[in-house]
């Protein structure tokens, strides 16, 4: 095994009274791909600010580089070595790749900055992108290109140590994989990267080594190379999960839910058509911006819509243009944001508010408000849906990513809608939040609800569905049992519209 | 009717034990929360130690409250209005406009001694419905066209001070005597009331706002428009409609303010209450409220409100001059937000 690069050693680290990190142990070889994954509040986070100089830990020993290491401020921890590459990316939007990557480091002469084109070029030769103009402004980059433009800040500081927390949660396909072609580069050049994922798939593809925190400790580190996805869940969550997609038997009724044609004025979807039953789990694949958001959104009375018929419940006159979200949700539809912070929740409001803000005229008389039958009513969700909060007067903004979505679901709960659309329930969320959302999806199915989820992570798909229809460019294909359907069969059709 | 929902109590993960941030940041959660009470107590004991015996005496203090009456209660409307996230610039020029509607409606009633009582509250009625047209216009005008709160209601200062101006011919309008005048006296009549009946209307309209705030769907609406107007939307509520019912219910505060204005100048003046949005603003944020919406509450503003009557009272004692108040008064502002951004790091 090559020479040890970083080595933490009984990293101890509390907020108060809570314990955040309770004796943490990593080792990174140089030129090492090593995968740290953990559920959310297992400590990665806290881990990874120790790491960055943003926080302090109260003991324990860090070696870096043969040296100890105990940066006082993010700026010294860039300086020793250590890049951080936040999931939210760090740069200026209007700068231009050359000044963004030379931000903080640039050479002047009598006041005046110096050009270092040769130097980002040489940064971008080395990942694989030669023909990227340094002069381009950021703000015009994809997000994939503006992630390679933080990553070759990092090697123009002559980085040791690149740390990438959750690079590929807004990525497609097609652009994680060219990030692994530069994570391999980087290997290459002896650069070792910590890769923090809840994709598994992914960290089992790239990752020479693992370590599993749990509870804020080290609960496992190995060689990635005959571990399996199962045995990686199985020490994040503490204890198998025999079942990670759990089937509640449901059958499926009458068409709830019809969809003619329908055309959505920002030229998606191109004239989608389905029909939902009761108790149905309808799954939608598709790549991302095939349109599959706007479908639903349409339907939601969210995104305007040019044509189309739609049928809920067997009435007729619900013509789609008039849809309006407050229609919808009279009509019995409810929408699950893909995007829980900007649009699903209002984070700096308590959780009950939250809960019942779609069904307030439940709790009130001539609009006034019962408070103390609303509190109740959000209590006694947050005890189904096994919210981890203190109270339910709580800011949501302050509870992790899994708990925050529980609350999104219990208000489509709350409200009690027939008809769920789901855009992206899973994401973002640890393991074990996700397992018990699909039990929930299932549970919802088996009691007569019908929930069209959209997903860009197969496996869910695959696992909770019961049937399934494909997105691309605008067009939904045919919609058909789930057991018909094999991932290549998705694959074609999403990528090329070609159904089988 | 669908069968509710049935949720099976979760079994995959125990419940964690309650993470509590511990005690020591729990207490200064708690005085950050009365922070513009404890602010205002300072300022209060501050004088009471530098100012003469007069400062403190009940005299005074009824002084102070009265004072405080106006921007207390155009406050109240600006509350509703900033916690949904927006902002209104054209109070000051409302209630200029307000003042010169009831001097123009109490000279219809003919050159007499004194207005009938019918007529004084028809000129306060048209004061109030004058603000809630300027309201329901910028609420329409913000919702149907899009254009930023900021941007309408600088333009509706313009028009409301123009329109007040044409109407009251570029100059203060005269007024016969009327019961309205005696709304804002020191020594009000009948002598058992104590306080000017515009104080106690103020507290009236700050227990109103504080009650429709938090009790109210429509106040649960201005919160939620102003956290996430996303959310709000996802949520069946129809926006556009909400924030033109936020803009008219707060004008007809601002219509009320203009009648206190009216008592106190016993005349209509067009150029009357110029610059006093700042000071409404400003009592706002002093009181918790923020410019991005979803903060703020009705007991804040009114303490907001009476911290600046208290400066301006206690400095004039000491012979402070204005200058010094401007700033003294800005530092304050600065301070209020200041430590409102530290309640905001100490919850997260």
């Amino acid at each position: 095994m090559p020479d040890t690069l970083l080595k933490l050693t009984n990293i101890i680290k509390t907020f108060g009274p809570v314990k955040a990190l309770g004796g943490v142990q990593l080792e990174v070889a140089q030129g090492e791909i090593h995968a740290l994954i953990g559920e959310n509040g297992a400590g990665k986070s806290t881990l990874m600010k120790i790491l960055s100089g943003a926080e302090k830990p109260d003991s324990g020993e860090i070696m870096f580089d043969g040296k100890p290491y105990h940066p006082q401020n993010p700026a010294e921890g860039r300086l020793s070595g250590i890049a951080m590459i936040y999931q939210e990316l760090n740069l200026a939007p209007h700068l231009t790749i050359e000044e963004n990557i030379t931000l903080g480091i640039e050479k002047s002469k009598l006041g005046f900055a110096k050009s270092q084109k040769t130097l980002v070029q040489e940064a971008l030769r080395i990942l694989g992108q030669p023909d990227l103009d340094p002069s381009t402004p950021v703000n015009t980059l994809s997000i994939a290109k503006q992630q390679l433009v933080e990553i070759a800040r990092a090697l123009v500081l002559d980085t040791k140590l690149v740390i990438l927390d959750e690079p590929t949660s807004s990525l497609t396909a097609a652009d994680t994989q060219a990030l692994f072609e530069v994570i391999a580069r980087l290997k290459a050049k002896g650069i070792a990267v910590i890769y923090i994922s809840h994709f598994l798939e992914e960290v089992q593809q790239i990752c020479d080594r693992f370590t599993v925190l749990r509870d804020g400790q080290t609960v496992g580190t190995g060689s990635m190379a005959g571990t399996s996805i199962q045995q990686l869940i199985e020490q994040m969550v503490g204890r198998s999960l025999e079942d990670m997609y759990p089937h509640i038997p449901h059958t499926l009724g009458e068409p709830v839910l019809e969809v003619q044609a329908l055309q959505g004025k920002s030229a998606l979807p191109r004239s989608a058509s389905f029909t939902l039953h009761r108790g149905e789990i309808l799954g939608i694949s598709g790549l991302v911006g095939a349109g599959r958001t706007e479908m639903i959104r349409c339907l939601f009375g969210l995104d305007k819509v040019a044509n189309g018929k739609v049928t809920i419940m067997g009435r007729k006159d619900l013509q789609a243009h008039y849809l309006r979200p407050e229609k919808a949700l009279d009509s019995g539809l409810d929408l699950l944001s893909e995007n829980r912070k900007e649009e699903g929740l209002a984070v700096n409001l308590p959780i009950f508010t939250n809960i019942t803000l779609s069904a307030l005229k439940r709790v009130s008389r001539f609009g006034w408000l019962n408070l103390a039958q609303e509190k109740q009513q959000a209590d006694e969700w947050c005890t189904k849906m096994n919210v981890k909060c203190r109270d339910s007067r709580q800011e949501v903004g302050a509870l992790s990513g899994g708990n925050q979505q529980k609350v999104s679901i219990a208000r489509l709960l709350n409200h009690n809608s027939d008809i769920f659309f789901m855009d992206e329930p899973t994401r973002g969320i640890d393991v074990g939040s996700k397992a018990e959302i699909y039990r929930l999806i299932q549970t919802l199915a088996s009691q007569g609800k019908s929930i069209v989820m959209i997903s860009s992570y197969l496996p869910e798909l695959l696992g909770i569905c019961d049937t399934l229809a494909v997105m691309h460019r605008g067009e939904l294909s045919a919609v058909k049992p789930i057991s018909t359907w094999t991932d290549h069969d998705i694959m074609l059709y999403a990528t090329s519209g070609v159904a089988v | 009717m669908t069968p509710k929902v049935e949720i099976p109590p979760a079994t995959v993960m125990p419940p964690l034990p309650n993470k509590s941030k511990g005690e020591s940041s729990s207490v200064k959660k708690v005085l950050l929360q009365f922070a513009p009470f404890f602010g205002l107590l300072s300022v209060f004991i501050l004088f009471v130690i530098l100012c003469p015996p007069a400062f403190y005496s009940f005299y005074n203090f009824k002084t102070i409250i009265t004072q405080t009456v106006i921007v207390g209660i155009a406050a109240m409307g600006m509350t509703m209005i900033i916690i949904s996230g927006g902002i209104d610039l054209s109070v000051g020029s409302q209630i200029a406009l307000g003042t010169v509607v009831i001097a123009t409606i109490l000279n219809m009633g003919g050159p007499g001694v004194e207005a009938s009582t019918g007529i004084t509250i028809l000129a306060a009625l048209g004061a109030i419905a004058a603000c809630a047209v300027c309201g329901w216009l910028i609420g329409l005008t913000t919702s149907r066209l899009n254009i930023v709160p900021f941007i309408v209601t600088l333009g509706v200062m313009q028009i409301a001070r123009g329109v007040a101006k044409w109407i009251g011919k570029e100059q203060t309008v005269s007024t016969p005597v009327n019961n309205l005048q005696k709304l804002m006296l020191l020594d009000p009549e009948p002598e058992w009331l104590i306080f000017a009946p515009g104080v106690w209307i103020t507290i009236l309209l700050v227990a109103l706002t504080a009650v429709v705030l938090k009790y109210t769907v429509f106040g649960r609406y201005i919160f939620a428009i102003g956290s996430n107007e996303k959310t709000a939307r996802l949520c069946g509520i129809n926006v556009s409609l909400t924030r033109m019912a936020i803009y008219t219910f707060s004008a007809l505060f601002t219509g009320v303010a203009s009648v206190m204005q009216y008592s106190n100048l016993t005349v209509g003046d067009p150029t009357a209450a110029a610059g006093m949005e700042l000071d409404i603003i400003a009592a706002v944020v002093i009181g918790g409220g923020s410019l991005s919406g979803g903060e703020g509450s009705a007991m804040g503003s009114i303490i907001g409100a009476l911290i600046m009557a208290v400066l301006r009272n206690g400095c004039n004692m000491l012979g402070v001059p204005n200058f010094v108040q401007e700033v003294i008064i800005g530092v304050i502002i600065i301070g209020a937000v200041a430590i409102d951004r530290l309640k905001h790091h100490i919850k997260a």
